[in-house]
């Protein structure tokens, strides 16, 4: 359930993400989810990969200002509701959410959220006991 | 015109005894009361009466920016607090400021230096002046005010910024006189056409337009949209402020007033005096200046010096418009900006300087300055606040340092152009 986010940080100008992600395709790593957090002049270009460290330091080498994030990746029923269940189970116990993600999963109606939260050990163990795991890679 | 003190048609002989006169006597003067020049001078063996005339000048040490901060804040005050009426502080080249104190009897100078350079351009206890330098601790605003005042004309002490109130006093009091910065007076011409004015709402006929470089062509541009006539004034807070050199009708030259500013041109190398109609550094010793007397002041600025029979009556030594700086102050909205000012705020983010780039432009006649820093692992976060955070603290740490408002841009690392591997980091847009 805990997985290594990459997160990178462009300027807000044409063809740097082109870029990004030309270097990730031309050593073959795959990337399962992806989000963009933009601002008027620069975003955050957050990536799930297999080979995080390996994506980490491909990144470095190249010039960019990357980090290293823990944050939690799940399951969660592709259905309405799903998403609200875990959210509020959360809430109830004193969890806040700094930022969120969804992607589609291969498996029949399941989806995967990746969030960052304030305390994600103990997260990790709400969410645990609740019966929420990540069968993602 | 009004030729306001006799002495600034003095002749050569006649302003060539009071120099060597007053020289002597600042030289004793700072001897006897400021511990750090008797160092300085006793270092390189020389003892106040090897000074005999202005043609000794060159035997005595230089004082530097680097001087004034050593011996911050009071160290060359040549007096006791109690004779202090003023205080006015400057920015330095790293974090400490210049501090500069003035007595009664300094004030009472730098105001008829003042008036002198207001009755050089035409201007008489008649006018009504509007003065729009920044008011405070820059010694713009308080030195027109005062000379202004001794000359006897009306003053507006309307200070800088609000460029619609500026425009209102403008066209419903009808001041006739204005003193700015050259690149406001145009800003001012843009906020009037916007606001459907034209000259015929004005009643402006002359400006003394300094605290920033500028040129013949912001002269042309100035004189022409807004129909006055455009004169040029050069001082700095170490030596006064405003009013130790300024233009007269013939605009050709300033007339600097020798009777207290003792000019000297050296070559920029060599440090070697140069004379007359040579380029060089500009060096100032202060002769009548009892609060904190400089000797041998390096300015940074460039220029040279001439004497010319002009039509104005006046004999003073003249200098030309500065041309440029020996060291990297910028200059922005009349204030003095050092890149070390900025690399210091920024050390306060990050154990290195991250690099850095300082971009000056000029945008609808306005100094914008715009700090771009690299990202580095130390500043970067995955949360867009922490980052927008970071950028508002930067800027607001830059505002207090700087003492005018800058743009923070974040770029990525090794985006800021390298020239042989250094970072260029200073890009100065502005078309003077």
């Amino acid at each position: 359930m805990l997985v290594k986010q990459i997160s990178v940080f462009l300027e807000n100008k044409e063809g740097r993400l082109a870029e990004v992600t030309e270097i990730l395709a031309q050593s073959g790593i795959n990337i399962s989810a992806l989000t963009i957090a933009d601002t008027s002049t620069f975003g955050i270009l957050r990536l799930i990969v297999e080979d995080s460290s390996k994506t980490e330091s491909l990144l470095k080498s190249k010039g960019f200002s990357v980090s290293l994030t823990d944050v939690i990746a799940v399951d969660i029923d592709d259905t309405p509701g799903g998403l609200s269940k875990p959210l509020s189970i959360l809430f109830k116990n004193g969890i806040s959410v700094e930022y969120i993600y969804a992607f589609i999963s291969k498996k029949e109606n399941t989806a995967h959220v990746v969030m960052k939260v304030n305390d994600i050990n103990h997260a990790v163990d709400i969410l645990e006991n609740n019966g929420y795991k990540y069968t993602g890679k | 015109m009004g030729i306001w003190n006799k002495i600034e048609c003095a002749s050569y002989d006649e302003l060539r005894s009071i120099q060597d006169m007053r020289l002597t006597e600042t030289v004793k003067y700072v001897y006897d009361s400021v511990p750090y020049y008797k160092k300085k001078m006793a270092d390189i063996g020389i003892l106040p009466q090897d000074i005999k005339g202005v043609d000794d000048l060159c035997k005595l040490p230089f004082t530097t920016k680097d001087d004034l901060r050593d011996t911050y804040p009071y160290g060359l005050m040549a007096v006791p607090m109690s004779e202090i009426v003023r205080i006015h502080a400057s920015s330095g080249t790293t974090g400490k400021r210049i501090v500069v104190t003035y007595t009664k009897e300094d004030i009472e100078i730098w105001s008829d230096v003042m008036a002198r350079a207001f009755a050089r351009i035409g201007a008489d206890k008649t006018d009504i002046i509007h003065i729009a330098y920044g008011y405070g601790l820059f010694t713009g605003g308080l030195g027109a005010h005062y000379g202004a005042e001794k000359l006897g004309a009306a003053v507006i002490p309307i200070s800088g910024g609000n460029s619609r109130r500026q425009l209102e006093f403008l066209t419903d009091l009808k001041p006739t006189v204005i003193a700015c910065t050259p690149s406001y007076m145009l800003h001012l011409y843009e906020v009037m056409q916007e606001s459907g004015l034209t000259t015929d709402d004005i009643s402006l006929k002359a400006g003394l337009f300094g605290a920033e470089p500028w040129s013949e062509n912001m002269r042309k541009e100035i004189e022409r949209s807004l129909r006055i006539k455009a004169y040029d004034i050069y001082g700095l807070s170490e030596i006064t402020g405003p009013g130790v050199a300024s233009e007269c009708s013939a605009q050709n030259g300033l007339h600097i007033n020798e009777d207290h500013y003792l000019p000297e041109i050296i070559d920029m190398n060599t440090h070697l005096p140069l004379g007359l109609n040579n380029t060089g550094e500009i060096v100032f010793t202060t002769i009548t200046k009892k609060g904190m007397p400089l000797i041998r002041y390096r300015t940074k600025d460039i220029t040279k010096l001439f004497r010319d029979d002009c039509e104005c009556g006046r004999t003073l030594v003249k200098m030309e418009r500065v041309t440029g700086r020996t060291d990297d102050m910028l200059i922005i909205r009349g204030v003095n900006v050092f890149p070390s000012q900025i690399e210091s705020v920024l050390l306060e983010f990050s154990e290195l300087t991250p690099n850095y780039q300082i971009i000056v432009d000029r945008v609808n006649m306005m100094d914008c300055l715009e700090v771009h820093v690299e990202m580095s692992e130390v500043l970067f976060s995955d949360e867009v606040r922490k980052i927008e955070k970071l950028e508002r603290s930067i800027t607001s740490a830059l505002e207090s340092v700087l003492a005018i408002s800058a743009t923070v841009k974040l770029v990525e690392p090794k985006s800021i152009a390298r020239s042989e591997g250094k970072a260029i980091r200073i890009v100065d847009k502005r078309k003077i």
